[in-house]
């Protein structure tokens, strides 16, 4: 006899619906009565066909129906059908590059105690390293001719500056970008150009620079000056608060080609995001904020625990809620961490790989060495070529066979690993010493906030479809890469 | 789809798959609806004769053969000496032919029988 069970899916309810976010598909349907009722009825346990039309109180023709769709949509499977397995297939070769982040500068003029380039958690030796401190013009340009040499037919690709502190060595920053137009402008094709700073050296010539050239800005920066100066301080342990403060009102009263993000890492000292949010918001004036909880090991007195994330979650959920009744009313809210999963939602983003990293974006050096990401910029373990020799294809695919989530059967079995994949390889090297290991340590962090994006995401579906309608077109503007 | 109401983009996709699955397009006449592109349709050891078979399409499965698979059960049920799985014609199901005249024309009113 054959029985019908459960397929894997989740289940969630918003704005008085109720929705199946499909596994692994990433599809999310709207159910309606009958269709309900058989989701409810098998939850107690797999059935034949002709209980549940005996059982339900619907025509036969709709149960039938509803079945068949459901089954089609993999709600349901056959309980003795083989369950199946996640197909393993690798990215074309040759896969083409759509962004790549320069690491100009190895150096800084902060001292933040929790940096994963300087602090207690580091993978490259940047004090006394074989590295030069500064990227030179010459690695620069060849970084921009390997972009545009590994980019296949895209038409728009993307430079990042990255540090170290950037604007440290702005010098370089501004001869790549004069080198850069002209280059894609004889391949034919269009380069988009933004940086990730501290704002400890925005001055008025630079920031006239920044937007008359529409570089695109994040700043790194951790909420008002208690919080601010609590880590992101100079060597000498004076904050960065003041300093910074009426440098970025600057920026942003000047820079209007481009929406201006802050970039927040939360410790378990620092977290309060609602608080957060409010000051880079609206007294500050950012158009966005977007927060990640620190990377480290977590023995670190600044790590988030376990009872840190539940806070963190509910922080979270608060300003989605905000963020739901602003976007219901056609209002802009700000918190880039909804916007970024929704826009994955609608698309139904199933991931083999958590990221782009070492695939469609990779980072540089300032000895032009290529790495997976700008977080591993620097490591010899973890180098995958270099702007000279273009990348090593051999290591390139080794890597993407040993990262695809096929390989991690602690998340085979999560219904968020379409979205999740595992998590951060920068993380997962911090904390596991294993960039492919699944990052544990926030699993229920993630379900949780994805849940709660899946519910903004149906609210929304149901009070104002004209907001995911945007998310149809391709964003405006890219953020730089995260700090 | 009627129940499962699509809300992102890979629900859609879902949808026009299992739509343009709906049928098989063994015997109809007339090609796919107009407008609609035509369906690739390349039968890999397809019997040609009205004999039962073991049979895949292009794709693996059984929705582009030039015969469907009813066809053949039926034939299984009707004269092979392969004991085919069909309904239990004696005791539970005496019936499930009884609309199917001619299987070439009324194959699709063979009843679907739940074991």
């Amino acid at each position: 006899m054959s029985l019908l069970a459960l397929g894997e899916f989740h289940r969630f309810s918003a704005a008085e619906s109720d929705f199946l976010y499909l596994v692994p598909s990433a599809a999310v349907f709207q159910l309606d009565e009958p269709s309900r009722a058989v989701l409810d009825l098998l939850g107690a346990g797999p059935l034949p066909v002709a209980a549940i039309l005996e059982q339900l109180p619907y025509p036969a023709d709709a149960l039938r129906e509803t079945i068949a769709e459901l089954i089609g949509a993999r709600a349901l499977r056959y309980a003795n059908a083989q369950p199946e397995s996640v197909p393993r297939e690798l990215p074309p070769s040759g896969f083409p590059l759509s962004t790549l982040v320069l690491n100009v500068s190895n150096q800084c003029n902060l001292s933040c105690a929790y940096c994963y380039e300087y602090g207690e958690d580091k993978i490259v030796d940047t004090a006394f390293g074989a590295q030069p401190k500064f990227m030179s013009q010459a690695t620069a340009d060849a970084a921009v001719d390997f972009l545009l040499g590994q980019c296949g037919p895209q038409k728009l690709v993307h430079l990042t500056f990255f540090g170290g502190e950037t604007l440290l060595n702005f010098r370089v920053v501004k001869t790549t970008i004069a080198y850069a137009r002209q280059r894609a402008e004889q391949a034919g094709k269009r380069i988009d150009f933004s940086l990730t700073t501290n704002a400890t050296l925005l001055s008025e010539e630079i920031i006239e620079y920044l937007a008359e050239n529409e570089v695109g800005v994040t700043i790194s920066i951790d909420g008002p000056r208690e919080m601010q100066d609590q880590f992101r301080v100079y060597h000498n342990g004076v904050g960065s608060y003041d300093v910074i403060a009426p440098k970025i009102r600057s920026l942003l009263q000047r820079h209007r080609s481009r929406p201006i993000g802050a970039r927040v890492t939360l410790t378990s000292q620092t977290l309060d995001a609602g608080r957060i949010f409010r000051h880079l918001r609206e007294e500050i004036g950012f158009w966005e904020v977007g927060f990640a909880p620190v990377t480290t090991s977590p023995n670190r007195l600044y790590a988030i625990g376990e009872s840190g994330f539940d806070r963190m979650l509910a922080q979270f959920r608060e300003l989605a809620d905000e963020f739901l009744e602003c976007s219901a009313a056609g209002r802009h809210h700000g918190f880039s961490n909804v916007r970024d999963t929704l826009e994955e939602i609608h698309k139904g983003v199933s991931k083999a790989y958590p990221c782009g990293a070492g695939l469609g974006l990779m980072g540089v050096s300032t000895d032009g060495d290529v790495a997976l990401c700008h977080r591993f910029a620097g490591s010899d373990s973890h180098k995958i070529g270099s702007v000279g020799n273009g990348i090593d294809r051999q290591v390139q695919v080794r890597w993407l066979e040993q990262h695809h989530i096929a390989e991690k059967t602690d998340c085979s079995r999560c219904w968020a690993r379409p979205l999740c994949s595992g998590g951060c390889y920068h993380e997962a090297h911090v904390r596991y010493g294993d960039t492919a290991h699944p990052n544990l340590h926030y699993c229920e962090w993630i379900r949780g906030w994805t849940d709660t994006c899946l519910r903004i995401y149906g609210a929304l579906w149901v009070r104002n479809p004209k907001f995911l309608e945007q998310l149809d077109q391709e964003p405006e503007y890219e953020t730089s890469a995260a700090s | 789809m009627k129940h499962l109401r699509r809300v992102n983009r890979k629900a859609a996709r879902i949808e026009r798959h299992l739509d343009e699955q709906r049928d098989v397009v063994a015997l109809q006449r007339g090609g796919p609806p107009q407008g609609a592109p035509p369906r690739p349709h390349i039968p890999l050891g397809c019997s040609l004769l009205f004999s039962p078979g073991w049979e895949a399409d292009s794709s693996g499965g059984a929705a582009g053969l030039c015969q469907p698979v009813e066809r053949d059960l039926f034939d299984c049920h009707l004269g092979c000496f392969w004991p085919a799985q069909v309904p239990d014609q004696l005791n539970h199901s005496p019936d499930w032919t009884s609309k199917c005249a001619a299987a070439q024309k009324d194959w699709r009113k063979i009843d679907l029988i739940f074991p």
